[in-house]
């Protein structure tokens, strides 16, 4: 050590590399040093403060830095500093969190007519309600509701499968709903499907053979038992959820997407021939009752009535 | 005295000397956790069984699946104790929930959204929908189509060799009468049935037929597989049934 390199004069360390190269040995910058003896000074007073080493089979919990939160139970309990017990102070205390437990607590109470009328309630039912309405509903009746042609109902269109009164909405929710028209193909001829098929786009104005449309109203009333779930006005039964024929609604075959009369007959004859079977899923388990009354608000809104 | 000069010449001890350093700090991060009690919460049911249970056989296999598709890139698998993850995602994740996940599928990355508690959340159909085509149900969707997992047939006939690995770091998968019966003391009769590695096949079989997820009966597809994995992921504690305090406690 203690090596000086001849030009410049400055120490080096005493190695060499390839016969003549060395390293310099300069004194760290005082600025990096006293940075460097800063960190290790936090670094200690960190430990003292927040949990840090293990010791056996616990650990250094921190000294004068606990939290006090209440358990469920609604006993107080002071602990160690941990961010559990930290989440648990926020969700009970947080400025945010009481405001968002305020408003929930007043929507719980209100009724929905009220809550329809109230700016405050109606715009807090707009914000928390976007939130649980993407991440749970949205997935499935996508952004703003309007569903997906032949498998995910459209919410928008005040056309309700099982009712869009907010005590429907509200049992679709919480209960969720198995929806199956059973598929005819085999059980009907694919002559009496087409006729049908003309007869069911005569309902909603779509062009349709009048000829081949007479024939299916008659099985539609009769060997079809089409009249069983959608009535013989073909105007659908909330109670099982069957479709309103008559509304140039389409939710199942994409009618109105088919650029030909011949596409548009094929569209209808596959539904009828394959059926449908779809499921709404129930959420009274995983979204407690307030979170389904501001979603059943949320969604009210969606259509124009 | 080992000199600074001979370590920095010699590349062969550097590297070691090197590994050392590092495998101390590891160490100190790492080992204290196997013995500090409560690392691992303990979570009951109600009839005082273990709320966690290791994968069964198609489940398992649908997280080799989920492995081998690079899921973990871009999802996470961990919701971390905050207000906000607490309102999107549930409850935050217990060390419990992954105790038999090896390895783990924390990640770090949320590209896509964190998957620690999808289990149940979506229909089977959707999930289907969504890995074969991610945009025909979430149009903003960045993921990847996965076509192929409906089109390939499950290769389960290694799962017994599976599951025995998994045993062999600690996962209470059952060989033996003995170790069947502790599994129905800690898990309960219907699930200690599915941890039995001489049933994995039929076990399999009869939860893909059970889901049939692809519409045929007859075939048990790689989305079989991965929607039963899917599916089960953060079900099994009921948050529910506990008190905040139960999990708070352990830290």
């Amino acid at each position: 050590m203690a090596e000086k390199d001849p030009i410049t004069g400055v120490e080096t360390t005493g190695h060499v590399w390839d016969d003549t190269l060395q390293e310099f040995n300069n004194p760290l910058p005082r600025w990096w040093l006293w940075a460097f003896y800063g960190t290790v000074i936090f670094a200690i007073i960190y430990w003292t403060i927040y949990p840090s080493w293990p010791m056996g089979k616990s650990y250094l919990k921190g000294v004068g830095n606990t939290i006090t939160y209440k358990t469920d139970a609604g006993e107080e309990v002071t602990t160690h500093w941990n961010t559990r017990a930290l989440l648990q102070y926020e969700m009970q205390n947080g400025e945010a969190a009481l405001a968002q437990k305020a408003e929930l607590a007043k929507i719980a109470s209100a009724s929905y007519e009220d809550i329809a009328k109230d700016a405050d309630m109606q715009a807090f039912v707009q914000s928390f309600g976007k939130g649980i309405f993407g991440d749970y509903c949205a997935a499935c009746h996508q952004t703003g509701g309007v569903g997906v042609i032949g498998s995910y109902p459209n919410l928008t269109d005040d056309a309700w499968l099982w009712g869009g009164e907010a005590a429907d909405i509200e049992n679709t929710i919480k209960n969720g709903h198995i929806g199956n028209m059973p598929a005819h193909k085999g059980v009907l001829s694919e002559a009496e499907i087409t006729q049908l098929g003309n007869y069911v786009l005569s309902l909603s104005k779509e062009p349709s053979d009048a000829a081949l449309a007479a024939k299916g109203k008659v099985l539609f009333e009769g060997k079809g038992s089409c009249f069983a779930c959608h009535t013989k006005e073909a105007t659908g039964m909330k109670a099982l959820g069957s479709a309103n024929l008559t509304d140039q609604i389409w939710t199942i075959a994409d009618v109105k997407g088919q650029k030909s009369a011949e596409a548009e007959l094929a569209a209808v004859k596959s539904v009828i021939s394959n059926g449908v079977k779809r499921q709404m899923p129930a959420w009274k388990s995983r979204l407690d009752e307030t979170q389904i009354k501001v979603l059943v608000a949320y969604i009210s809104s969606f259509s124009s009535k | 005295m080992l000199k600074h000069e001979s370590i920095e010449t010699n590349t062969g001890l550097l590297i070691i000397l090197t590994l050392v350093a590092i495998g101390i700090g590891g160490l100190v991060e790492i080992v204290p956790l196997f013995y500090i009690d409560g690392t691992v919460e303990e979570v009951k049911t109600a009839d005082g069984k273990d709320a966690v249970r290791p994968y069964t056989p198609l489940e398992l296999r649908g997280r080799d699946i989920y492995i081998r598709e690079g899921c973990y890139t871009c999802h996470s698998q961990m919701i971390r104790p905050f207000r906000d993850e607490a309102l999107r995602y549930g409850h935050y994740s217990l060390a419990a929930e992954s105790q038999y996940d090896h390895p783990f599928q924390w990640g770090s990355m949320r590209r896509g959204p964190d998957l620690a508690r999808v289990g149940k959340k979506y229909s089977n159909g959707w999930h289907v929908k969504h890995l074969t085509r991610p945009r025909s149900v979430v149009p903003t969707s960045i993921m990847p189509n996965y076509p192929w997992l409906m089109e390939h047939d499950l290769s389960y006939g290694d799962v017994k060799e599976r599951m025995l690995a998994l045993k062999q770091v600690g996962v209470p998968y059952s060989l033996t009468q003995v170790e069947f019966d502790a599994n129905v003391e800690k898990f309960g009769k219907e699930v200690a049935e599915k941890l039995d590695i001489s049933k994995a096949d039929e076990n399999l079989m009869a939860q893909a037929k059970s889901m049939n997820t692809d519409g045929d009966s007859n075939r048990i597809t790689e989305m079989e597989a991965l929607v039963a994995y899917l599916q089960v992921l953060g079900t099994m504690v009921d948050f529910k049934q506990h008190d905040e305090h139960d999990f708070i406690k352990f830290r």
